[in-house]
């Protein structure tokens, strides 16, 4: 077992500094990188702590889907072509709904602030994997 | 303009500023000598560069070089400094709001391709456009103007540039093609291409479209619109392009209800373009136009992890803009499979997918 602080306190500590220290002293251009930075590590945290039980709860719905157990790796490229020989309809039911969670999962770790996912999630209330 | 810093001491810079300076005469020409060479930020692909130059009589002109770095070659979408440039002169002409181009780079200048063109004053922060108080006067001549120049771009006479020809069935492959180049499966992609191959509209006649009329690349001042920038993907085309390109929700920038750039009302943008243009717009054909955009937008932003792995250019930015093509799946789903909320659960009905 690894020792603390773990990673996401390190990441948390990181940001601080870039945000608190670095940024207000960097030139205007290399400031913007600096935040764009911290954007990127703030994202990190995120998918630290939510990626497993998403991609837990996307498999199993794509095995549902499919009607087979594997992998996201395996599962995905084959409902895509799925998908595109028409053999799977987007509009079932269990379809939309897979289509949808996986895109609102992927906002809540890529940009949890955008404002479509933001609307969203006022219309779902929230994902299933996140806690 | 975006925040910037003096960059005088890079290689590049210097490069430049000798390049540029050896070519003072054809810039300007009462120039005698370019000072003051600063990288912009902003600009993923082109580099922006300014400069001023000094003049016989004292005074001082601030300038704009756009220019691909020596090596680099524009994308199979872009039309390449030289025929954008020869683009915004005929725009300009035409009354679009654009930049004076002064010069374009021969390779001789051994700095690369690009042009030089006069450096417009104002504001293309969206997040200062949309949200600024001082901008309000321009935000409401923003449906009036946008559609004014989008008519005036459209009528504009491009056949002897030598344009790619890029309507909706050009385009709809071309993506494919970029996506299936990108070697991952997306579900929701696979969706929007599917409806798009269903919903292509008729061919229309190939016009000037700009490529890329949106929010970031329109230079506003507080009374309105002052440059409509950033010409490097404009083609031949569907006029319809440009106005569902305006009209996509990644360039909202957050300010999701007014559809046209986060800025104005799409009917708005729409009656005015109708009243310049004296055409009528298919909002149906135009909604196409919109899927369109957003999967590009997706691809294009997806598209970066070939960039990141290739190791040509493993910026954080380009990091962060690739993890945005989630951004446009969740847009799709909403173009293209909104959820109603039934009984309350918000669960999705796909009856627009089935449409």
């Amino acid at each position: 077992m690894q020792d603390k602080p773990d990673a996401a306190v390190l990441l948390e500590s990181v940001v601080a500094f870039l945000r608190d220290t670095a940024i207000p002293n960097l030139p205007a251009r290399e400031a913007f990188e600096a935040r764009v930075a911290a954007g990127a590590l703030e994202l990190v945290q995120r998918d630290l702590a939510l990626r497993r039980g998403f991609e837990d709860a996307e498999r199993s719905r794509l095995e549902a889907i499919l009607g087979r157990t594997g992998t996201l790796a395996d599962l995905n490229p084959e409902f895509a072509q799925r998908l595109r020989d028409g053999s799977i309809d987007p509009a079932a039911p269990e379809v939309a709904e897979h289509l949808w969670a996986t895109a609102l999962e992927k906002l809540a770790v890529d940009q949890p602030r955008y404002a479509a996912y933001v609307r969203a999630l006022d219309a779902s209330g929230p994902l299933a994997g996140e806690n | 303009m975006p925040a910037s810093t003096p960059d005088a001491r890079r290689p590049a810079a210097q490069a430049l500023l000798a390049a540029l300076n050896h070519r003072v005469g054809c810039i300007e020409p009462e120039g005698t000598g370019v000072v003051d060479v600063e990288r912009l930020s902003g600009g993923a692909s082109q580099e922006t560069w300014a400069f001023a130059v000094r003049l016989r009589d004292g005074r001082t002109v601030q300038r704009i070089l756009r220019r691909m770095p020596e090596g680099d070659r524009p994308g199979a979408a872009t039309a390449g400094p030289e025929k954008e440039a020869r683009v915004i002169a005929l725009a300009r002409a035409a009354g679009v709001p654009a930049p004076d181009v002064r010069y374009v780079l021969t390779p001789s200048d051994g700095v690369g391709r690009g042009y030089v063109m006069d450096r417009i004053e104002g504001e293309t922060r969206p997040a200062k456009v949309l949200r600024d108080a001082r901008y309000a006067p321009a935000r409401l001549a923003f449906a009036h103007q946008a559609g004014d120049a989008l008519a005036r771009i459209h009528a504009v006479d491009a056949s002897c540039v030598g344009l790619r020809t890029g309507r909706a069935a050009e385009e709809v492959a071309d993506l494919w093609n970029r996506y299936l180049r990108s070697g991952t499966a997306r579900p929701v992609f696979e969706v929007a291409f599917r409806w798009l191959r269903a919903n292509a509209p008729k061919p229309a006649a190939a016009r000037l479209v700009h490529g890329d009329f949106r929010n970031g690349n329109l230079m506003f001042g507080p009374e309105g619109l002052r440059g409509v920038l950033d010409w490097e993907l404009t083609h031949l085309g569907d006029p319809l392009e440009d106005l569902g390109w305006l009209c996509v929700n990644s360039w909202r920038f957050g300010e999701i209800d007014r559809e046209a750039g986060g800025i104005a009302r799409r009917e708005d943008v729409l009656a005015a373009y109708e009243a310049a243009s004296g055409t009528h717009v298919d909002r149906v054909a135009m909604r196409f136009w919109e899927v369109l955009g957003t999967l590009r937008w997706g691809i294009m932003c997806a598209a970066m992890v070939e960039w990141i792995e290739s190791g040509l250019d493993a910026s954080v930015e380009r990091c962060m803009i690739a993890r945005r093509a989630s951004e446009t799946e969740l847009d799709l789903l909403n173009l293209l499979s909104p959820r109603v909320p039934r009984h309350g659960t918000g669960r999705p009905t796909g009856e627009s997918l089935a449409g």
